[in-house]
């Protein structure tokens, strides 16, 4: 019998497979990586524990009702001014004596806080408040600390806080990430992000 | 010179396609690479809210989800119009989310348990009644870490 050469395989259904395959992992793919405000919780207490007194005039009061209207320190207020607010509030530094605040740039009002640690922003909703206004007062407060960092950070290291957090958690920095993190470490405890939720009313 | 005299066929060549299995392939192997796959089926509304504060939720193993908001269409005849809990692929009660913790730590290796964080993926018309009880609950199972997720905007068009 003569040899025959083998015949060719025919690959023509091969790309209609791959389109299969394909199309299959278009849809069920999602690329982007969420993002989000991210913060922490605070832990169970005992009842009995007494609550630390603060000052008054260490408190920053942001109230949100069930109508979504905003009510710092007893006063109505936009959400467009809360930031501004927020960031008055904590850079005032009245305080005097031990209590001064070498680094806040505020005007030193004695009736407001005395200096970014012993500053608390208080922020109580209600059951009815919706979840789209929390997250931007929500939003809004962490955007009055974080200026406040990369203001701090710009003049100390002359890089603002963000972009060294970002530097931090890249793979491909080359700077030494020792001494980063303790300087993010210092910015953060200079601006330490005291917001305590009260549980809402009804 | 006969033998550049060639009768020319009048049709066109067919086109040759050999190389196209080659290029979808390439494509192929890009989407299977970059590809994460949908974890859960939502039976809720999902629009979430806007923030531009944000932080990138990295490492996708670590994250757990609990969504919440207004159960979606086809589920408002047998479930109302009041918003709920979802818990991988099932509504559940707010009661059900420390068990769903304590499962999800159960289920990752030791180690990595610390670093477990909750995402919040809740919708932006829900109450904060809602989301208050849900943070109890995480206080109460001790999972601290947690993340509101968001769409990347101006925190302004919540309002709208």
């Amino acid at each position: 019998m003569a040899r025959r050469s083998t015949p060719e395989v025919n690959a023509g259904s091969l790309a209609d497979i791959a389109f299969l395959l394909l199309i299959f992992f278009l849809v069920t793919t999602t690329i982007e990586t969420d993002s989000g405000i991210s913060r922490k919780l605070p832990p169970m207490q005992d009842e009995e524990v007494v609550p630390p007194v603060i000052k008054e005039k260490n408190i920053f009061q942001v109230i949100v009702n069930r109508n979504n209207d905003l009510l710092v320190e007893d006063e109505l207020m936009e959400l467009s001014a809360l930031r501004e607010a927020a960031k008055a509030f904590l850079d005032n530094g009245g305080g005097v004596g031990p209590e001064a605040c070498d680094y806040c740039e505020g005007a030193g009002d004695p009736t407001s806080s005395d200096n970014p640690i012993k500053a608390v922003i208080m922020l109580v909703n209600d059951r009815q408040t919706e979840y789209g206004t929390y997250i931007a007062v929500q939003n809004e407060l962490v955007g009055a600390y974080n200026e406040l960092r990369d203001r701090t950070a710009q003049r100390l290291f002359g890089k603002s806080f963000r972009q060294m957090e970002a530097d931090f958690n890249d793979v491909r920095y080359t700077g030494n990430k020792d001494r980063l993190k303790e300087q993010l470490e210092q910015v953060r405890d200079m601006w330490p992000q005291k917001l305590s939720e009260a549980d809402p009313k009804n | 010179m006969a033998k550049f005299n060639k009768k020319k066929s009048s049709e066109l060549p067919a086109i040759n396609t050999s190389a196209l299995p080659d290029i979808v392939f390439m494509l192929l192997f890009f989407f299977m690479v970059a590809t994460v796959m949908r974890e859960n089926t939502l039976k809720i509304q999902n629009v979430l809210p806007y923030a531009d504060q944000v932080e990138k939720l990295d490492k996708k193993d670590l994250v757990m989800y609990i969504y919440a908001g207004k159960p979606s269409e086809r589920f408002r005849q047998s479930f109302g119009t009041e918003a709920r809990i979802q818990l991988n692929d099932n509504f559940a009660d707010v009661s059900d989310i420390q068990q769903f913790i304590y499962s999800e730590r159960e289920s990752k290796r030791e180690e990595l348990v610390p670093f477990l964080t909750t995402a919040l993926k809740v919708d932006h018309e829900t109450n904060m009644g809602l989301v208050s009880d849900i943070k109890m609950e995480l206080r109460k199972a001790e999972a601290l870490k947690i993340n509101y997720t968001t769409r990347t905007g101006e925190a302004s068009q919540n309002f709208d």
